[in-house]
């Protein structure tokens, strides 16, 4: 590849609300600049992973270098960046704004503006972008393009005279798009004889060449066979190779100021790169670090055990082997009464925690049992010691504790004035208390302090669904405060399932209590008898609900002397049967328990 | 305890069956995923009994010296066979094995007037017990069962086999779409006057595969719900208790004394050699016990059965899991259940106690003053998780 000026560089992410297109999008961009032959073209080919492609969403951002001969007659080096739509996966999306200077948002021209939508564009303008919006799309008959871009203007405050209307699908004006991205995205700077300075991007496991660096150069040039050095972690590593994607590995001598690529060099776990840290020339390293990243913090733990207790020590090796991918995900091992031994793990949010859960069952054939989501509280013991309580199952008898503390957070809500009703109603019924209200143009922005714990469970759905998915959500987290908090136990057929225990405070407990008994009600199959489902304070029943016996499981025709396929069958039941020793004599299906907590009131 | 397994457990000696599989049909019906299969041009059955014959033979070879007590011509539709055939595959049994004075005979019937018409010639052939396959006793529903006799059709078939066999039976399928308790029970009361002896009665299984999967799946053919399939269940077992029929085993209803001995090889979990395409076997061997499946396409077969001189595809030296679990599935369809000595005998463990307590607090399991242990009336409606309770 020849070298193309800094002027003819433009980076950009796509950026949207989940499902609006943006993958697809990504997918012409890449056909229409020829970075994929039509054999070599999958739907969605920037979605790698299994589990991306089945679910049809991206997970993980990634970066494609196109080349694209614009109308002006000369050629472009657009370096893309897919970034994923949903929430719990944001940070992806900050990692890689800050690798851009421009961001292409995509917004449905059926669905029009939502809260990822919103977000995405305050972090985009935060990061200083020029902003290209299209309107994806406009094949689908309920498309409005003209009232979207109205929306767009009046919720967004972007103008959108010059969104361009576009169909992902068929590939409609897919053209139009990159001219834009070419004359109104402004090409990135930085100085090529100036030491080295480069932003870690990202970085990822692979089987072959071991840890892979994304990275954007800022100033300066990164060679192979150079010596660079990590600012943050003060490490040093000889580059053995460097190149970029299209989306195919191709490797280049060298990577300068504006470029987007990746380097190889002999780093053994993804854990020794920080992402957010700069990489500059050991010899003569550049002055000033970058500024890096938040790091991202896990919010949501639950424990995930093995449904047969011999394979605990593969589902340590599984998940040792799914970290080295996946940096945001942390677990240590406990043991539990009913459950033996396994692993508290944290993670980004439901999402997160259920994308992780399968792949451990599918890409490792692991059959795990996950218990009820919670947050880490602290507890001051009355003979002064003090827990830090990860799980439920764990807490000490009341008579001991002298205060529990629970995370608090800053939510920063943005919504239509239309249903900032329903949304001060849903936060002030999650124990929040209001800190500002103001408006932001026509929307209002609800700024309140939130019990991490109510929010965990069901807390963006029930945004989403009373906001009909126009209130954005973000948040930080502020401080530890004490809660008049009660453990709720759920007892299933009179015995108590650990797994499904949960803090809550003393004025919703009976509420949840009632629902989590009708919605295992609903989630435990019938069984030959009838089972007692009840919701329980200390010794004290708060609620209780009844599954039905079942009355017919058979029709016994006639197999003759076949039995071997009633075999089969039968080596599947056992299985379930094994798993519901572990609580008593209920069988209770692994989706109950996180079904179980994702309720609505 | 898990010492060698010897060949049969002599004092637990179910007896000793052959089954033979004619896998051919008029039409396939839409439920069905039996082993059949429809040919357009006349099956050359001098074909099919040369290679019997050499197969039986390596069955012998591999169970000898056993002695015949029940004899099954299974299918597919071995009404299609021409007796002489029948009377063929009958000599290669006697030519293979010794032959018990008193064995049974059965033969599988499709019960239209062309098939009838053979009854005679199956008697003369060596055949004393017949069962036909009679579905519905509506011609609406026969029809919707892809059926090609009409009511009329079948009760002229079950006359002309009371007149010629000592005993006969006939299977229906209840719980089919549409089906009441009261429209259920006026059919039942019709059957069993026409019935002698023996009823097999079977709830409708949706099968993968079948026509009436797919019609299931889009919704198209809608099943009595749970509740009414358990009324339909209770309401047969009653009826046939008052008539005289009380059940033997989970789908079959007989007068004492006249249950179909081959079937109840199989639930005793006895020895069985299956003969002809797609046909199962259970033999103990010098290794132990061990299933043997027989390939399923015809023509396949027979090029199996010339090269090799039989045509098994599958052989499985049981586990002593897979004994045990085999024993509880056969063994607790019946009334008479199941002996849990023999259980340890085959499995090389003992049954969980606290699992019969809590199965026997519940009503689903009895046990018997002999010690038997015998599901109940209430039990088999949810045999299957009885079942697996035990066996996990
Ligand atoms: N009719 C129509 N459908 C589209 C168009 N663009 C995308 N889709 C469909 O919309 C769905 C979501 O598309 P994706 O490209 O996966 O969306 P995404 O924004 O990448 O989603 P996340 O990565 O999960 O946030 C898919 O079923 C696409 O086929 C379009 O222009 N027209
Ligand atoms: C081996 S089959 C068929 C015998 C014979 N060809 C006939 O159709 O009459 C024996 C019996 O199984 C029953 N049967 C077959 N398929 C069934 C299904 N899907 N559900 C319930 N019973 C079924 C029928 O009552 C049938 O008579
Ligand atoms: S039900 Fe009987 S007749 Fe119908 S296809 Fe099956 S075996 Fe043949
Ligand atoms: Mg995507």
């Amino acid at each position: 590849m020849t070298t193309i000026p800094i002027e003819n560089i433009r980076n950009f992410s796509i950026v949207a609300h989940i499902d609006h297109g943006k993958s697809t999008l990504a997918d012409r961009l890449i056909q229409l600049t020829g970075g994929l032959s039509a054999r070599e073209m999958t739907e969605q080919v920037l979605d790698s992973m299994d589990i991306e492609k089945e679910r049809g969403i991206t997970i993980k951002a990634q970066t494609v270098r196109l080349n694209y001969k614009a109308h002006d007659g000369k050629t472009y080096i657009l370096n893309l960046m897919d970034t994923p739509g949903h929430v719990d996966f944001a940070y992806e999306v900050s990692r890689s704004l800050a690798a851009c200077e421009g961001s292409l948002l995509v917004v449905d021209a059926s669905q029009g503006v939502e809260a990822q939508t919103l977000a995405n564009v305050y972090h985009a303008l935060d990061a200083s972008h020029e902003i290209v919006t299209v309107l994806n799309k406009v094949d689908l008959p309920a498309a409005e393009p003209e009232r979207v871009k109205q929306q767009i203007e009046d919720v967004i405050g972007l103008d959108a005279s010059e969104a361009v209307p576009i169909s992902a699908k068929t590939g409609l004006n897919i053209e139009a798009v990159l001219e834009a991205i070419v004359t109104r995205l402004p090409s990135p700077k930085g100085d090529v004889s100036a030491p080295l300075k480069a932003l870690l991007v990202d970085s990822w496991y692979d089987a072959y060449l071991g840890v892979i660096v994304l990275v954007r150069i800022i100033d300066g040039q990164i060679k192979k066979g150079m010596k660079v050095k990590m600012m943050g972690t003060d490490a040093t590593y000889e580059v053995e190779r460097c190149g970029v994607f299209t989306p195919k590995m191709v490797n280049m001598d060298v990577l300068t100021p504006g470029e987007v690529g990746f380097i190889t060099a002999s780093i053994k776990e993804v854990a020794d790169t920080r992402v957010g840290d700069t990489i500059t020339e050991d010899k003569k390293p550049c002055a000033q670090m970058l500024a890096g990243f938040k790091p991202v913090q896990p919010v949501v733990f639950c424990g995930l055990f093995p449904v047969d207790a011999a394979d605990f020590e593969d589902l340590r090796a599984a998940m040792g082997r799914l970290r080295l991918n996946d940096a945001s995900f942390s677990f240590e091992m406990e043991s539990s009464a009913a459950l033996g031994f396994g692993f508290r793990c944290g993670f980004l949010g439901l999402l997160h925690l259920e994308i992780v859960q399968e792949r451990l069952s599918r890409e490792f054939d692991l059959n795990l049992i996950a218990t009820a989501p919670s947050v880490v509280y602290d507890i001051k013991m009355r003979n002064g010691d003090l827990v830090h309580l990860h799980n439920p199952a764990d807490m000490p008898d009341p008579m001991h504790i002298e205060e529990i503390n629970e995370p608090w957070i800053r939510a920063t809500i943005l919504t239509p004035d239309e249903y900032l009703g329903s949304v001060i109603k849903l936060c002030q019924d999650r124990r929040g208390e209001q800190i500002d209200l103001s408006y932001v143009g026509s929307r209002a922005k609800v700024i309140y302090d939130l019990p991490l714990n109510e929010v965990v469970f069901d807390f963006y759905d029930r945004l989403k669904s009373v906001s009909k998915g126009y209130a954005s959500f973000d948040y930080v987290i502020r401080e530890y405060r004490p809660g008049d908090l009660v453990k709720l136990s759920m007892l299933v057929n009179a015995e108590p399932v650990d797994a499904l225990s949960m803090l809550v405070h003393r004025t919703r407990a009976e509420s949840r209590g009632r629902t989590m008994c009708e919605k295992l009600k609903d989630l435990i199959p019938p069984h030959m008898f009838v089972i007692p489902v009840q919701a329980a304070i200390g010794g004290k029943i708060i609620a209780r609900e009844t599954v039905r016996a079942m009355r017919k499981d058979v029709t016994a025709k006639c197999y003759g002397g076949d039995v071997s396929r009633k075999r089969k069958l039968l080596d599947k039941q056992k299985e379930g049967k094994k798993r519901m020793r572990q609580f008593g004599k209920v069988e209770i299906p692994q989706e109950a328990f996180i079904a179980a907590l994702k309720m609505d009131n | 305890m898990l010492g060698k397994l010897k060949p049969v457990e002599p004092t637990y000696d179910a007896g000793f069956g052959v089954y033979v599989h004619w896998p051919f049909c008029q039409a396939k019906c839409p439920y069905c995923d039996f082993n059949s299969h429809v040919r357009h041009v006349k099956v050359n059955q001098q074909l099919y009994i040369d290679a019997f014959q050499r197969e039986m033979k390596h069955m012998a070879e591999l169970a000898p010296n056993r002695v015949v007590n029940t004899i099954f011509l299974g299918g597919g539709t071995p009404s299609l066979m021409d007796p002489a055939t029948v009377a063929a595959v009958l000599d290669g049994i006697a030519g293979n094995w010794q032959v018990a004075p008193d064995v049974e005979v059965t033969l599988e019937a499709n019960p239209t007037s062309v098939e009838a018409e053979r009854f005679k010639g199956y008697r003369l052939a060596g055949v004393n017990r017949i069962s036909m396959g009679i579905q519905a006793l509506n011609n609406t529903d026969l029809k919707a069962l892809g059926r090609t006799h009409s009511v009329d059709e079948a009760m002229q078939a079950v006359a002309t086999a009371a007149s010629i066999f000592d005993r006969y039976s006939f299977d229906l399928i209840y719980a089919r779409p549409n089906q009441t308790v009261e429209s259920w029970s006026a059919e039942l009361h019709m059957a069993i006057e026409r019935a002698a002896e023996h009823l097999s009665l079977y709830q409708l299984t949706i099968e993968d595969e079948t026509p009436f999967k797919k019609l299931y799946t889009a919704g198209k053919l809608i099943l009595p719900d749970e509740e009414t399939s358990r009324q339909l269940y209770d309401i047969t077992q009653e009826i046939c208790e008052k008539h005289n029929l009380p059940s033997y085993e989970i789908s079959n209803y007989a007068r004492k004394g006249s249950e179909c001995r081959h079937n109840m090889v199989y639930w005793r979990y006895g020895e069985y050699a299956g003969v002809g395409p797609g046909a199962h076997g259970r033999l103990v061997t010098q290794k132990g016990r061990a299933a043997f499946a027989i390939e399923k396409n015809p023509e396949k077969w027979l090029e199996y059965v010339a090269q090799d001189g039989h045509g098994i595809v599958e052989e499985e030296q049981l586990s002593l899991e897979a004994q045990g679990d085999e024993f509880l599935l056969m063994g607790l369809r019946l009334v008479e259940g199941i002996d849990p000595k023999r259980f340890t005998a085959l499995s090389g463990r003992r049954l969980d106690d606290e699992r019969i307590t809590d199965l026997v607090n519940e009503r689903l399991v009895e046990i018997t003053s002999e010690g038997r242990i015998r599901v109940t009336l209430t039990g088999f409606p949810v045999l299957d998780a009885v079942v697996a309770d035990l066996a996990a």
